[in-house]
């Protein structure tokens, strides 16, 4: 990123404006009271705000107030729309929440939701009040709301340290940067005080004594010293963005950039928060990183449910988080930070006692010394004992009984060798021989029993084979060399191998997962419709993960199901999550923070511009669901989905397009020629007709019976080309069904000549077909049709009298017609397109026809399974062959 | 419109078509001394008619609004064994079938010259004027002589099967009028053999083979593709 020292707004200010007035509009606008204690009157404020809304006309409803049995309160809310809430049982009590369908339903202009840290019952939508403002927000709805400085994330650990109460109910500081307004509900410590001793502040019950801690005068001027200064950092904001825009110079954000390491530790928290203060005074981009190295894997399962929360934690907080491997967590880190051009590291200040530090050095130091041109910065905590992540986490390994019982038999091996070759061997060489146990126990026991050979290995040497010989004793202090080396080879060589090990492990483990990926992908590419791209989604993420899917796609107004693994069935509450999902876009279900109380995880598969379905899936164990990766490798995988499915959509879109334009191409084609051989014949029989009925009585006996006739061919001739155009028509809307029935070819020749009776005069047409021949499989009606084109073709483009050849044969299950005629024949560049829609066949005479009649009787031959051909005779002329199968099984409709 | 005079050797036709065009060109047509007309435009008025006019032919166009031209046809054969000559459209073989089947004597393929019209109807009222079967029939270069069980074509005897023989008379019984694939083969073969084509279509081979000067240009025994075959009257 450059330095921007000159006085245009840079285009990230731009943009960063723009992006927040488009993400406003549509939006609701968050108006919030604030204040530092309950009491102070902001549910008040709040009330007295709504009337003058409602007074000036705004449609405002109370979805959620609580008066806490307070007569002031209480009369403010007479004369406001409540919406009703909704009851939840819980553990057999009785609770009501407020109803956030209902309001949803009721699409109010403005609606009041009091207490946003409220945490909601167990079975309601969302786990937090303040997702139900959010919901509310995106749908348009103005929400006024009313919230204390202390429920906020980034401020959370300070106000524990100031009151010395742990505040549980958090809000995400992204509500305070949302909020269209903040009005600071403020009065004097000394009034609440006495407000407190009136009685008129809300206490539950069992709070009584913490609240008394609560609300000293020292803590009650302090917090509000905390909301003063944090409303005050708000106006700043404002002002500053204000000046980006108009460009006004001032003292510009510094560029700094931190960078802050978790390690699933309690501190982590903590040290995220304090990295999220000092980010916003410094007014820098802040980065979290948890760096996973070879020896982290081994850790149970849970410390990576809380690497897990401090992520999320850092992402609310407006970090950007991420997962990196390395070899150790300095390297990882150290790596990160040059990659991200940061500037300072956040690191906590170590507290483990000072012996384990000579053996391990701590991260701090390490990092420090090779920190370079980074600044690094040490944050300082207070044990804390109430600190909500303060379960230790133990690291239980298995105890490896057949381990240990290897490493005793190896030493035993090792003794016994060196018995008997104690009579060849210096006591010097002996050691060799321990030494070699030692290292076979490392390379294949793992750490303990490694450890535990060579502790036993070095007292079985100075037991039997160290002077003075069966004690403990040692003569000779230089031993004492032997036995520290022998350990410690044991130890250094064991500690190399179980992180080879692990690491391979580790890179396995990501390979793996890549593997899917790229398998998945693959398959997509090679997808060609939707079925096909579901069915790819579910063999390779059941796969990859263990796991099994449903996928919904809509359809029309609702999700539906559309393919799921084997034996995968969902009920109506996981089609309801996964409709929240996909209408919000948002992953909701197990595993996330919404509708918790799901069995699936829900993912919507969404693009940058759409949401085309939603992927329910079931993982095999429960932390499954939280783990990093497995979202991870779900997003992903989900990412692929719905790129996948938009693809195919858009060539589906594309080939539609395609064949709406040659559709309409041949549409016009069909106009243009409809136009001119309608009109044509039509035009004749007009004229003979006008002329018999306006001249009939000047004419001849001769010439009316001329006309008559002219008449009669035109009509005859404007009904065979109707018949041809709705061939043609069939045809191409696929509309041709043929009925098939065994039918006899002489019989077929005869009906097309039948037909023809007329036009053939006194021409001469031969048929000849073998004595024996099979029947044949056709739509009689059709092939005739077809006979009758060609041969009408025939007689138009030969000379009238030359004769006309019909042959048929019956070859290798095929029946084989040929007609020919003595005419002109067909170009030879041409005879290809002599079956092409509109193709005549250039001829000065201009002998007429649509150019429709070979066309229709490719369309009918291959209608049938057959083939048709043009070639010339040698002898002149052209000759047409028609083959169709002998052997169809059914009848077929096209 | 109704006829202007009846007299008993006049025959009378029922026109049941909704096209007034059609209907005035019958008319102008068969207004003579041969015929007497009357009009329907629609099913129901079209079964009104026939039993209030007690027509000697039909002609009834299938593509009616109101009802179905096969109904018409079901309905009027309840009754009566009047002809009657359906008037459809090209490529509706369908229906060419079902009508025929549901006991229509005859049909013409719109459009369709006067010519075919006047001789299909002659030879439906000949039919039906006759009580019983002439004994010989005689057309072009074929006689058939039902009481001696004997055919000729040019005068030379023709030895026919069984079968063919029955085909033969069959046609001959029903002059002039086209039979359906199913009546042919259920008058000859029976109910069991009422979807098995091929069967009839050897036999037409064998017999055209016989009495056809020309077996790919019949003269006597005529294709009607889709529909059945039909012997060409007596001349």
């Amino acid at each position: 990123m450059t330095d921007n020292n000159d006085k245009r707004p840079s285009p990230e200010a731009l943009l960063k404006l723009a992006q927040a007035e488009g993400e406003q509009a549509g939006q609701g606008k968050l108006k919030m009271f604030l204040g530092y204690a309950a009491g102070v009157g902001k549910t008040y404020a709040m009330l007295e705000s709504a009337h003058l809304r409602r007074r000036e006309g705004r449609d405002i409803v109370a979805g959620y107030v609580e008066s806490h049995g307070r007569s002031e309160t209480d009369a403010l809310l007479e004369g406001l729309e409540v919406v009703p809430r909704q009851e939840i049982s819980y553990q057999g009590v009785l609770l009501t929440e407020m109803h956030l369908d209902g309001i949803l339903a009721r699409k109010p202009q403005i609606v009041l939701v009091d207490e946003l840290a409220h945490s909601n019952a167990p079975g309601v939508r969302h786990e937090k009040r303040w997702q139900d403002v959010e919901e509310l927000l995106a749908a348009g709805i103005d929400v006024y709301t009313t919230v204390n400085i202390q429920h906020f994330e980034s401020l959370n650990d300070v106000v524990t340290q100031i009151t010395g109460v742990v505040v549980r109910e958090t809000v995400p500081d992204r509500l305070l940067d949302i909020a269209f307004e903040i009005v600071l509900v403020d009065i004097p410590p000394e009034d609440l005080l006495q407000r407190l001793s009136e009685g008129k502040v809300y206490i539950p019950s069992q709070a009584a004594r913490a609240i008394e801690k609560f609300f000293r005068p020292g803590n009650l001027m302090a917090l509000r010293e905390l909301s003063l200064r944090r409303t005050a950092a708000r106006v700043d904001d404002q002002m500053r963005a204000y000046m980006e825009t108009q460009s006004i110079a001032g003292p510009w954000p510094t560029m700094e950039r931190l960078l802050v390491c978790v390690s699933g530790s309690p501190y982590s928290e903590k040290l995220i928060r304090a990295t999220c203060r000092l980010a916003e005074e410094l007014k820098a981009q802040w980065y979290t990183v948890y760096v996973e190295t070879p020896g982290s894997s081994s850790h149970v399962r849970e410390n990576r449910e809380h690497v897990w929360r401090d992520l999320r934690l850092a992402e609310s907080l407006g970090s950007q988080a991420a997962t990196v491997t390395a070899t150790s967590v300095t390297d990882g880190t150290l790596a990160y930070a040059v990659r991200h051009n940061v500037t300072k590291i956040v690191m906590g200040k170590p507290n483990k006692p000072r012996w384990r530090e000579l053996l391990h050095p701590p991260v701090v130091d390490q990092i420090i010394r090779r920190s370079g041109p980074i600044d690094v910065v040490v944050v300082s905590f207070e044990p804390d004992g109430t600190s909500a992540a303060g379960a230790k986490r133990k690291q239980r390994l298995p105890f490896e009984f057949r381990g240990y019982a290897a490493s005793v038999l190896l030493v035993v091996v090792a003794t016994l060798t060196c018995q008997l070759l104690q009579p060849f061997l210096d006591p010097i060489n002996m050691v060799m021989v321990y030494l070699l146990a030692v290292i076979l126990g490392s390379v294949k026991l793992g750490l303990k029993p490694a450890i535990l050979t060579a502790f036993l290995g070095t007292l079985a040497f100075d037991f039997f084979f160290v002077p003075p010989h069966f004690t403990f004793a040692v003569a000779n202090p230089q031993y004492l060399i032997t036995f520290a080396a022998l350990f410690s080879v044991g130890v250094v060589i064991s500690t190399l191998v179980s992180q080879a090990r692990e690491r391979a492990e580790v890179i396995r483990a990501r390979e793996l997962q890549t593997a899917s990926l790229y398998y998945l992908s693959r398959a997509l590419a090679a997808a060609a419709d939707i079925g096909a791209v579901l069915k790819a989604v579910i063999k390779h993420v059941g796969e990859a993960l263990n796991a099994r899917l449903v996928l919904f796609l809509p359809e029309g107004e609702r999700l539906d199901i559309m393919a799921a693994s084997k034996g995968m069935s969902v009920d109506l509450k996981e089609q309801a999550v996964a409709d929240w999902a996909f209408r919000n876009r948002h992953p909701a279900g197990r595993g996330t923070d919404t509708l918790v109380s799901a069995s699936l995880i829900h993912l919507p598969l969404q693009t940058a511009s759409n949401v085309l379905g939603v992927m329910g899936v079931s993982l095999e164990s429960d932390s499954d669901y939280r783990s990093t990766e497995s979202r991870r490798l779900l997003d992903a995988f989900a990412t692929q989905a719905a790129m996948a499915m938009e693809r195919v959509q858009f060539s589906r879109q594309a080939e539609q397009a395609q064949i709406l334009q040659a559709r309409e191409n041949l549409e016009r084609a069909l106009l243009n020629s409809i136009s001119h051989d309608l009109r044509s014949p039509l035009a004749s029989v007009t004229g003979v007709l006008s002329s018999l009925r306006d001249e009939g009585a000047h004419l001849s006996e001769p010439a009316r019976r001329e006309l008559l006739d002219t008449a009669c061919g035109e009509a005859d001739r404007l009904n065979r080309f109707v018949g041809n155009l709705l061939d043609m028509t069939r045809i191409e809307a696929g509309a041709l069904r043929l009925r098939r029935e065994a039918c006899d070819v002489q019989d077929l020749v005869g009906c097309a000549l039948a037909v023809l009776e007329a036009r053939l005069g006194d021409r001469e047409v031969s048929f000849r077909m073998p004595p024996i021949m099979p029947l044949v499989p056709m739509d009689m009606v059709l092939m005739t049709q077809v006979l009758v084109n060609i041969l009408e073709n025939s007689i138009k483009y030969s000379p009238p009298g030359s004769p006309l050849e019909i042959v048929a044969v019956a070859d290798k299950g095929w029946l084989e017609l040929r007609l020919s005629d003595h005419g002109r024949g067909v170009p030879e560049q041409d005879l290809k397109r002599v079956f092409d829609k509109f193709y005549r066949i250039p001829v000065p005479e201009g002998a007429g026809g649509t150019g429709l009649g070979l066309s229709i009787c490719k369309g009918l031959v291959e209608a049938h399974g057959g083939r048709i051909k043009a070639g010339n005779r040698t002898d002149g002329g052209l000759t047409i062959v028609i083959r169709l199968p002998l052997d169809v099984e059914e009848e077929k409709k096209i | 419109m109704t006829s202007e005079h009846t007299a008993d050797n006049l025959a009378r036709i029922l026109v049941i078509d909704d096209e007034l065009a059609i209907r005035r060109f019958l008319h102008t047509v068969l207004s003579n001394e041969e015929f007497v007309l009357h009009e329907a435009e629609g099913g129901h008025a079209g079964l009104a008619a026939a039993a209030a006019f007690r027509p000697d032919v039909i002609l009834l166009d299938l593509g009616l609004p109101d009802l179905d031209g096969v109904e018409v046809i079901r309905r009027i054969r309840e009754w009566s064994q009047v002809p009657i000559i359906v008037l459809s459209v090209r490529e509706r073989e369908d229906d060419k079938i079902a009508a025929l089947d549901a006991g229509a004597d005859d049909y013409l393929t719109k459009p369709f010259g006067v010519g075919e019209l006047l001789a299909r109807m002659r030879a439906a009222l000949r039919r039906s004027l006759r009580q019983s079967p002439e004994p010989v029939f005689t057309s072009g270069d074929l006689v058939m002589d039902l009481t001696l069980r004997r055919v000729t074509v040019k005068g030379e005897d023709i030895q026919l099967t069984p079968t063919e023989y029955d085909l033969l008379r069959l046609f001959v019984n029903h002059a002039g009028k086209v039979l359906t694939h199913s009546q042919i083969l259920k008058q000859i073969w029976g109910v069991a053999y009422q979807e098995q084509p091929h069967v009839l279509r050897v036999n037409i081979s064998n017999l055209r083979r016989k009495i056809e000067a020309n077996p790919s240009r019949p003269r006597h025994i005529i294709t009607e593709p889709g529909v059945g075959y039909r012997l060409s009257p007596e001349r």
